[in-house]
């Protein structure tokens, strides 16, 4: 894939921006950010038709962040993409800025706000079904946590989005395997995860995260079953790219100090 | 009021092809005319009120006017979070409907009374209110919200209300006058209107009772308001609603620091907490609460023997 080393430039950009706007606000949710980035960079380097000139275009491609607490990787994303200045990242989570600890659509480029687990799906799938109804071309994509799984009113809309052959419409889960308070097997286990999907009528796909060319072929065929949204299970870690942070619980919560903040962008190679 | 809704909604969408009707698997003999007619755009969404709501807003921020349908306490609580994050915060315009308001559903008992909705939607930031009183309110509302462009809640009782008398050029974000009196002025939102003009009439040779009809709680308008306090010796409030966060809390929010203003007396529905629900038809249930025609005449007989 000829766009790779594009891509692969673009996630180490976004997780370097991500370190140090975390850094600065002493905030939370790192590993989370860092979990995603590789999901993010394909999509926003490679795959959304949505253009920062036109940001209303309603052929767009929609991107619905709904584990809105891994917002500063959204952020960052957006700036590079050219949806605002990269320089205003360095007002993530302080005084009067628009960049908020979780996602807000007051910043350009942001669909919706969530924060609240389990609320970007059903969104997605309205945006689905409204293109669908107007014969749009446009694709609608939902990044959910793992976690955020266990939330009842995703499995309505689970329910919902086969049963009206959204096949529009890509749920990514960014199964990083660990959630809020332990590892999701412990919390509340969702294998056979695949196939509770498969069951719910959806086309799952199961992938390396962190493998940027099959990120981006697999949602470059989507749909792959017509009449059918996709679901691509994204298996990840958890702070993926910092040695000391891969696989960790705390870094759900952590920010890194200057020491771990410089290490982690050594690893990086930002 | 569910009939006069749906064939006015449907009306609406068949000029508006932007218009949509969500429900959540209930409305059997009433939604059927919208449904058969505008197919494409009516969705039921299955028992699932938290994706009826996030999907509405989906399809709202998208462009398009969302309905959404159900029984009082399912369109509002359970999807509360949704209204609140999803719609409201995003400005989408969704319009939150619910039947069966206060005691209409009787004898289903506690888990089909709505009657802390009023409160609730009405703490939602950006949320207009409506309660209309008879099928004429309801038409006029459903057509004003169609076009508004923002968030509303919509309050349906049930069927075979009747439409009462009352002023013909009616805004419906205004206050409308159902029958004229100075001496002591009832507010009153919703289908309890009608009882409180047999109140009025019961009271006719004590003193002048006006009965006015305040179907949109929200936004109040506080200056026809204060007006009617002007020249009252009291103000009563009557809902079919608990008094916390409804009518009488926003009335006596409004008035509570005019200058000379009159006594607000407010008949709600008492909260229930720790009261099993026993059966009885609405206005079984009504009377209990201290809210049929005799109740309201008597309460206000009462209220102004103490002044």
């Amino acid at each position: 894939m000829s766009n790779t080393p594009d891509v692969a430039e673009f996630a180490r950009r976004i997780r370097g921006h991500t370190l140090r706007m975390v850094h600065a606000a002493n905030a939370s949710h790192i590993g989370g950010c860092l979990s995603m980035a590789d999901i993010l960079a394909v999509l926003y380097a490679r795959i959304l038709k949505n253009d920062p000139a036109r940001p209303t275009d309603p052929d767009r491609d929609r991107f619905i962040l709904s584990k809105g607490h891994a917002t500063a990787i959204l952020y960052a994303a957006l700036a590079e993409r050219g949806f605002f200045p990269v320089a205003e990242l360095a007002t993530y989570c302080k005084d009067g800025s628009k960049l908020t600890g979780h996602i807000s659509h007051g910043v350009p480029g942001v669909e919706v706000s969530t924060g609240s687990l389990g609320h970007g799906l059903p969104i997605a799938v309205g945006m689905a079904m409204a293109s669908k109804a107007d014969r749009r071309a446009n694709r609608i994509f939902c990044v959910m946590s793992d976690g955020e799984c266990d939330e009842g009113s995703n499995w309505e809309a689970i329910l919902f989005a086969p049963h009206h052959k959204l096949d529009n419409l890509v749920a990514v889960v960014d199964f990083n395997k660990l959630q809020s308070f332990g590892r999701v097997s412990e919390v509340l286990a969702l294998e056979p995860f695949a196939d509770k999907w498969r069951a719910f009528g959806w086309h799952a796909v199961e992938i390396d995260g962190h493998d940027l060319e099959r990120l981006a072929t697999t949602f470059e065929s989507v749909p792959q079953a017509r009449g059918k949204p996709t679901v691509v299970i994204a298996h990840t870690i958890k702070g993926r790219g910092v040695s000391f942070m891969e696989d960790r619980l705390e870094w759900h919560y952590k920010s890194p100090n200057a020491a771990q903040l410089a290490q982690a962008l050594a690893e990086v190679g930002a | 009021m569910r009939n006069t809704f749906v064939a006015a909604l449907t009306e609406l969408a068949e000029r508006n092809p932007n218009l949509w009707l969500l429900c959540g698997d209930l409305g059997f003999s009433v939604l059927e005319h919208f449904a058969s007619r505008i197919p494409e755009r009516y969705v039921n969404v299955g028992v699932a009120e938290q994706n009826m709501a996030g999907v509405a807003a989906g399809i709202a921020l998208s462009g398009k006017t969302v309905f959404i349908y159900s029984i009082g306490n399912f369109s509002t609580f359970r999807c509360l979070e949704q209204l609140r994050n999803d719609v409201c915060y995003h400005g989408a315009d969704v319009k939150v409907v619910s039947v069966g308001a206060g005691f209409a559903y009787g004898s289903q008992g506690y888990t089909h009374h709505a009657i802390e909705d009023v409160a609730v939607m009405s703490a939602l930031p950006g949320m207009e209110v409506f309660v209309p009183c008879d099928p004429h309110e309801v038409r006029t509302i459903t057509t004003a919200i169609a076009t508004s462009g923002r968030p509303s809640y919509l309050r349906l009782s049930r069927s075979g209300e009747p439409v009462l008398a009352g002023s013909e050029a009616w805004e419906p974000r205004t206050p409308r006058v159902l029958r004229q009196g100075r001496d002591v002025v009832i507010l009153a939102s919703g289908p309890i209107a009608s009882a409180c003009l047999e109140a009025a009439e019961v009271l006719a040779s004590e003193m002048a009772v006006g009965v006015v009809s305040a179907a949109c709680l929200k936004p109040l308008d506080e200056g026809f308001v204060r007006e009617l306090a002007g020249e009252a010796r009291a103000i009563v409030t009557v809902e079919e609603h608990i008094a916390r966060g409804g009518l009488y809390a926003a009335v006596a929010t409004c008035l509570a620091a005019a200058r000379g203003r009159p006594p607000v007396f407010g008949l709600a529905i008492p909260e229930v907490a720790g009261k099993i629900s026993t059966a009885g038809d609405r206005d079984a249930l009504l009377a209990r609460a201290g809210l049929s025609a005799a109740a309201i005449a008597q309460r206000i007989r009462n209220a102004i023997g103490g002044l």
